[in-house]
């Protein structure tokens, strides 16, 4: 039997709103990984964002409209995949609670949100794919990003992947699980308390002597890389999956432009 | 206390700047969480007697007025006069009249969120009743005038440098040292004949036992003890979701309180109260009175913040809070800080009244897993998020931003071109430089933090001028 005989997986990638803003190398990061793993992957045009701030500002009518629009773009495929743990957990484990008196939407969300996953975990737990022949030379820390971790359990699968890249030196980080103070609108609506939560985030990224942080999430990367960058610190931040798709050249997150 | 949850924002400020503050709760939630972590990791069956205490109180709440009628029975036949308070202030009118028909002057207090939430402080004023805080850490704040800002350390504010000056300023004999146990032994000597001398003792309920009667207080000092059963008269004031229907269900929820709270398998004093002094009795009350307070907890059953009604006063999510280890507990103007505060308070009050404590939260679900008795805090808060938009309290500025954010985010085409010119605009404003450190409609980021320069292009313009996205197209 030769490879075009075994039927790929249909993944629809949803790249997230912030990484099709701010950092569009990681929605190609995730591409590559997931054709190198097998899948045949496609990118719907009509994808914009999860509705996770209409959720969380308590806008469920809204949400709902957008969860919809989710659903019917993205429904065919047989996985849709979310290089954020934050908004696949708006589509697996909430779009739920917009949707309460429509029998027949119910059932496309609830169809529409189990196969929808988490990037590392999907590769991981489902594609069983481990990337080869990656080379990263640094010491990096990794934060493990709250809604992927809670809601998702993403916790086991980066630091295994991550550990087959050579040059690669993880250290821990301390307080891992405990959250950097991004929070979506909540950083920009309470500013200052969320500034006192990432100080001490970046305080124990430092202490851990790491040049590297990594995480699996765009907004809380751009929180503690934002935070780093206005103290002077030369840690260099990346999405875990640029590192595992060998596309972590340039100075990262809210680094220099190489 | 006067609830100023509405001045949140004022309250955070202060506490963002206050240095001592910032060493008090780190020092304490650090060890707290630490503490927690062991002693639930050594607790085999953990998630077992987890499930269970959820079920125990869920099955309560559902048959509550039946439990509370048998507590009621009970108690009665154990010589109890029991009390119902609908709201603060008939238990407050309750209590003072107990202690006005006898004759008190003086009454010793155990610690209780209840008798904060219905101003017990108050009800003792009024009827010209000296109250006596014994607790370590509600002496403190009485000596000091501050309201509690911790449901179980309720003078986690205050580092022990502070108690020290503190205690050389108000205590009669002023402490050995500044050594902590010099200073625990100042607060005894300064309370010890104060608790022999009282005339009314008034301690709240961890439990009410609905098949005996009893109520269960837990502490770690034996002040409890000591002010339930010298003075003649014992009040308790106690919330109706306190109930729970038996000896072996306390014993699941007495294992999970302590680890929960203070990180420790069980605490120095768990007591079973049953009853005024017996015949032959050697110590005891003669009046015993229970005082049960519904104060919006009956408006909470049947509705989606029902499970809040599991709590069982731990405190383990404040304790892992990133917001209340910012800002402390002060800050929630409010007797119940935190996340479970956040939900009780706009429950208890009005959701306009404490319209930030459910937005002031990164809902990173730290307080839902610590939570002893599985209480979905993130989804309630979230859900009263949703209750205020409703009741269209959101600010002017969130809902115009999510209108014209919502008319995109409905219309890819328009949203695509909108990003794409979006992310032009933020290059060229970023003036050749990596980073942007200032920019207008962006202060709540670029206060504290850089903003990453985006790339050449949106995700969606480069991906559609690539190959990959042309072989699709087929």
């Amino acid at each position: 039997m030769n490879e075009s005989e075994i039927q790929k997986p249909r993944v629809g990638l949803f790249v997230t709103c912030l990484v099709d803003a701010m950092r569009p190398n990681i929605g190609f990061a995730s591409l590559k990984l997931l054709e190198d793993a097998g899948c045949d992957v496609e990118v719907p045009q009509a994808q914009t964002c999860c509705g996770q701030p209409a959720f969380n500002s308590g806008d469920d009518a809204t949400t709902r409209a957008i969860a919809m629009q989710i659903i019917e773009n993205f429904e065919q495929y047989d996985y849709v995949v979310v290089p954020s743990g934050s908004c696949a957990s708006m589509i697996r484990t909430h779009y739920k609670d917009v949707f309460v008196d429509q029998p027949d939407w119910i059932e496309r969300q609830s169809a529409l949100s189990a196969k929808t996953w988490e990037i590392l975990s999907f590769l991981s737990d489902v594609m069983h794919h481990q990337p080869e022949g990656i080379k990263f030379d640094g010491v990096a820390t990794y934060h493990d990003s709250c809604s992927g971790l809670r809601d998702l359990g993403v916790h086991d699968q980066p630091r295994n992947m991550l550990a087959g890249v050579e040059g690669l030196r993880l250290v821990p980080l301390k307080d891992n699980d405990a959250c950097c103070g991004f929070g979506g609108t909540f950083c920009v609506k309470y500013p200052d308390i969320s500034n006192a939560i990432v100080a001490d985030k970046t305080q124990s990224i430092k202490d851990t002597q790491a040049d590297i942080l990594l995480a699996g999430d765009l907004g809380c990367l751009m929180n503690m890389a934002g935070k780093l960058s206005r103290e002077g610190s030369k840690v260099k931040a990346f999405h875990t999956i640029e590192v595992l798709a060998g596309m972590a050249g340039d100075g990262g997150i809210c680094g220099d432009e190489t | 206390m006067i609830q100023t949850s509405d001045r949140f924002r004022e309250h955070v400020a202060r506490a963002l700047t206050d240095d001592d503050l910032k060493v008090a709760l780190t020092r304490t939630t650090g060890l707290l969480q630490s503490r927690r972590r062991q002693v639930v990791d050594e607790y085999a069956e953990y998630n077992e007697a987890r499930s269970r205490a959820a079920a125990i109180k869920d099955h309560t709440l559902r048959y509550l007025g039946h439990y509370l009628e048998m507590f009621e029975a009970n108690a009665t036949t154990n010589g109890a006069v029991v009390h119902w308070a609908r709201t603060p202030a008939e238990a407050r009118r309750i209590v003072a009249k107990i202690c006005t028909d006898a004759g008190a002057k003086t009454a010793t207090r155990v610690k209780s969120m209840l008798g904060e939430e219905i101003g017990i402080a108050e009800a003792l004023e009024d009827a010209g009743v000296e109250r006596i805080e014994t607790d370590l850490a509600e002496h403190i704040i009485q000596l000091a005038e501050d309201p509690p800002s911790h449901i179980v350390m309720p003078a986690m504010h205050k580092t022990h440098e502070q108690v020290a000056t503190l205690f050389d300023d108000k205590h009669t004999v002023v402490p050995d040292s500044h050594d902590i146990p010099d200073l625990v032994g100042s607060a005894r000597r300064e309370l010890r004949q104060k608790f022999l001398n009282a005339d009314v003792g008034i301690s709240g309920a961890n439990f009410l036992i609905a098949e005996t009667g009893a109520i269960v207080t837990v502490t770690n000092e034996g002040n409890s003890e000591l002010t339930c059963t010298p003075p003649k008269v014992h009040i308790v004031t106690a919330g109706i979701e306190k109930v729970i229907p038996g000896m072996d269900h306390a014993s699941v929820f007495l294992r999970l309180l302590s680890r929960a709270a203070i990180g420790a398998e069980i605490t120095q004093y768990t007591t079973f109260y049953n009853g005024p002094k017996r015949a032959g009795d050697a110590d005891g009350p003669q009046d015993y009175h229970i005082v049960l307070v519904d104060n919006h907890r009956t408006d909470m059953l049947g509705s989606d913040l029902q499970p809040m009604l599991r709590c069982i006063r731990c405190g383990a999510c404040m304790n892992h809070c990133p917001v209340y280890a910012a800002v402390g507990g002060h800050a929630y103007g409010a007797v119940y800080p935190g996340p479970m505060g956040s939900v009780l308070t706009p429950a208890l009050s009005s959701l306009k009244a404490a319209k930030d404590l459910p937005n002031a939260c990164t809902l990173n679900g730290r307080c839902r897993e610590v939570c002893p008795v599985n209480i979905p805090l993130p989804d309630m808060l979230r859900s009263l998020r949703a209750r205020q938009w409703d009741a269209k309290l959101a600010s002017p500025v969130t809902k115009a931003a999510l209108a014209t954010w919502g008319f995109m985010a409905r219309r890819p085409k328009l949203y695509h071109l909108v990003t794409g010119l979006g992310v032009h605009g933020l290059r060229v404003w970023a003036f050749g430089r990596n980073r942007i450190r200032r920019m207008p409609f962006a202060g709540g980021w670029v206060k504290h933090r850089d903003l990453p320069r985006p790339e050449r292009g949106s995700f969606m313009q480069q991906y559609n001028a690539s190959e990959h996205a042309t072989r699709n197209r087929k």
